[in-house]
């Protein structure tokens, strides 16, 4: 397939259709709105439904529904509208079911800006809505990543079935880059979606969806059976990408689009002589834990480089425990560092290297 | 011998947990009625509300999915709109659930005219929670929230929602009933059938608000209660149809 030049939010929407997702419900903010108008271009073009909701509490809420009906489905939101789908988001994982949730994340908290930021880490892979539990979250940093990392999204939402975040930022949103849409063969088969409730046509007893158990104990191994679902894609589910890493003595961690900006960084400082590659997560949740344990007796130090005020540097440091010292360097507000600061930053860290 | 009364397979055989006097046992009856009478329980898929109809689910003998509060008409747009047109899609809310936190939900989906059929029950309290101020507690009641009784100057006035949404273009039916005495439970009867039948006949969104008590936050009995809901709800909630935009209209 030819490569085609295309803007972030429209390859997300793209590579969602061509996932086989023919139904979408959303509600428009900037930087994600393109996404919004493609799939109302786009869908009834493929036989599917877009439908714009009331607000994005309603959006979330109409996945809940059409995920319950069985078919693929999808929204997409920026940070304030990703904090109103919380209460949704935590229904789908108490329910069981699968969709794929788009965060464009732009500059907070509050209304903030529409600039590009990674200040929703927390938010998405600690839970943010209430109760126990965790949602996969996808973190590419290219428009090609993009398409493969929207598919894995469909593909582990039915697996486990499970919510799945995709988590990017107003750069990654408003780039425009040249993808191919390539499909990937996931060679195990999709479980057979006979929970939906879709009227039961003769085909035994009526099945509910809900998240609702009463008795404490019943609830308590609802949530084990969660939980353990959770130990499942920890195991099985774990992306990590890594840049110059096998030779590193000091190493950037960095996720999404300012990954790319870092490399720069460690291009130069490579060239004055700095042993430092880069470990990008891939999978915010699960976290590579590995990939630092497997570090632990080689790594100096690290480096988290993030658009926020330091939110994954915290898992880092569990990561690393203690093994070696992690050092943060953040641009909070919409700004995007420069490979100059980070150098700087670099510099700081492994600079006493050189000398 | 002629059988003249059976449950209806509309139900599931299962003890409800309402309290005694309490007419929401009386509402899933008609519903289970009508969902039987027009042969589509095995095309329906219901949507438990939040309130004291939560666990609706254990009862309705169809397919059910449970919505958070107030978002069940969010819910059922979702699922109706991948169904194929045949399938039907209802919610059952209290009004606490559906004209409180779930305002926005029902009015848009009214406005989109949704083809789905929603069962309001009004009881004007929050029941599960312990009786405390709904948007349809009538000035002067005494609930849990509103002790000297609901004041106008500081709470408010009670929301007619039917009429409000009957107000909406894309409504096809809209009808206020109540279940305090026989000849309204019957009337009650038709009315959730009209509504079910016209989804069925794909004529658009269909609403049955269900004047319904609460003996245990009211405080009275439950023969006081039918007589509260006579004396008191019924004038400020005039029954009757609020909109019809009859079959032959828009049917496809
Ligand atoms: C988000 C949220 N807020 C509050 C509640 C608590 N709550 C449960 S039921 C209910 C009121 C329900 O009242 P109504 O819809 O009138 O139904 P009824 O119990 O009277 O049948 C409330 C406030 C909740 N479950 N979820
Ligand atoms: S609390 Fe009120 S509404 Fe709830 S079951 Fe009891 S009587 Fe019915």
């Amino acid at each position: 397939m030819a490569k085609v030049l295309m803007k972030g939010n429209e390859v997300i929407a793209e590579a969602a259709i061509q996932s086989g997702c023919k139904y979408f419900f959303g509600y428009p903010i900037t930087p994600q709105s393109e996404l919004v108008a493609y799939m109302a271009k786009r869908l009834p073009e493929v036989d599917g439904l877009f439908l714009q909701a009331e607000s994005e509490i309603a959006a979330i809420n109409m996945v809940y529904g059409a995920a319950s009906a069985g078919v693929r489905v999808m929204t997409s939101s920026s940070s304030p509208g990703f904090s109103l789908k919380q209460e949704g988001i935590s229904f789908l994982a108490g329910a069981e079911l699968p969709a794929v949730l788009v965060n464009i994340a732009r500059g907070g908290p509050g209304l903030g800006n529409i600039q590009p930021a990674q200040s929703d880490y927390f938010q998405v892979t600690k839970g943010g809505g209430h109760g126990d539990y965790y949602t996969p979250v996808l973190a590419p940093s290219t428009l090609q990543e993009v398409v493969e990392l929207t598919q894995v999204a469909f593909y582990l939402a039915d697996k486990y079935r499970t919510p799945v975040i995709l988590l990017g930022d107003g750069m990654l949103g408003q780039m425009m880059e040249p993808v191919e849409f390539a499909s990937i063969d996931f060679t195990e088969a999709f479980p057979k979606k006979d929970w939906a409730t879709t009227g039961t046509r003769g085909d035994g007893p009526p099945r509910v969806i809900s998240s609702l158990e009463l008795n404490d104990v019943n609830l308590e191994n609802h949530n084990k059976k969660l939980q353990a679902k959770y130990s499942e894609i920890k195991c099985q589910e774990v992306r990590v990408d890594s840049y110059l890493a096998d030779d590193a003595d000091y190493f950037v961690v960095a996720y999404g689009t300012v990954s790319r900006i870092a490399k720069n960084a460690i291009d130069a400082a490579r060239q004055k002589g700095i042993k430092i590659g880069m470990i990008r997560p891939i999978t915010l949740w699960p976290f590579p834990e590995q990939a630092f344990i497997e570090r632990k007796d080689k790594a100096k130090g690290y480096l988290v480089v993030e658009m926020s005020a330091g939110q994954m540097v915290e898992d880092v440091r569990l990561a690393v425990n203690g093994t070696a010292p992690v050092t943060f360097f953040g641009r909070t507000g919409g700004v995007i560092p420069s490979h100059l600061e980070i150098y700087d930053a670099i510099m700081n860290v492994a600079g006493g290297e050189l000398v | 011998m002629k059988l003249v009364f059976q449950r209806t397979v509309g139900l599931q055989e299962k003890e409800t947990h309402y309290c005694p006097g309490c007419t929401h046992g009386i509402i899933h009856r008609l519903v289970g009625e009508a969902l039987e009478e027009l042969d589509i329980l095995e095309d329906t898929v219901g949507v438990a509300s939040v309130g004291c109809s939560v666990l609706s689910y254990e009862y309705f003998n169809c397919d059910m999915t449970q919505a958070a509060h107030g978002r069940a008409p969010a819910v059922a747009t979702g699922i109706k709109r991948v169904l194929p047109n045949n399938r039907i899609v209802f919610t059952y809310q209290g009004d606490g659930d559906l004209a409180s936190i779930g305002m926005a939900e029902i009015i848009h989906a009214a406005a989109r005219g949704e083809h789905i059929t929603v069962i309001f029950v009004n009881n004007a309290t929050y029941g599960m929670t312990g009786g405390q101020m709904a948007p349809t507690t009538l000035i002067g009641q005494k609930t849990a929230t509103t002790p000297l009784g609901r004041n106008e100057q500081t709470q408010g006035a009670p929301i007619r929602v039917s009429e409000m949404l009957a107000t909406l273009d894309s409504v096809a039916y809209i009808e206020r009933v109540s279940t305090h005495n026989i000849a309204n439970i019957l009337k009650a009867k038709k009315a959730i059938k009209k509504a079910f039948r016209y989804q069925k006949e794909q004529v658009g969104f269909s609403f049955v608000e269900v004047l319904s008590t609460c003996p245990t936050n009211w405080g009275l009995d439950p023969e006081e209660s039918l007589q509260w809901v006579e004396d008191n709800m019924v004038p400020y909630y005039p029954l009757g149809v609020k909109k019809d935009r009859g079959v032959t209209t828009n049917v496809t």
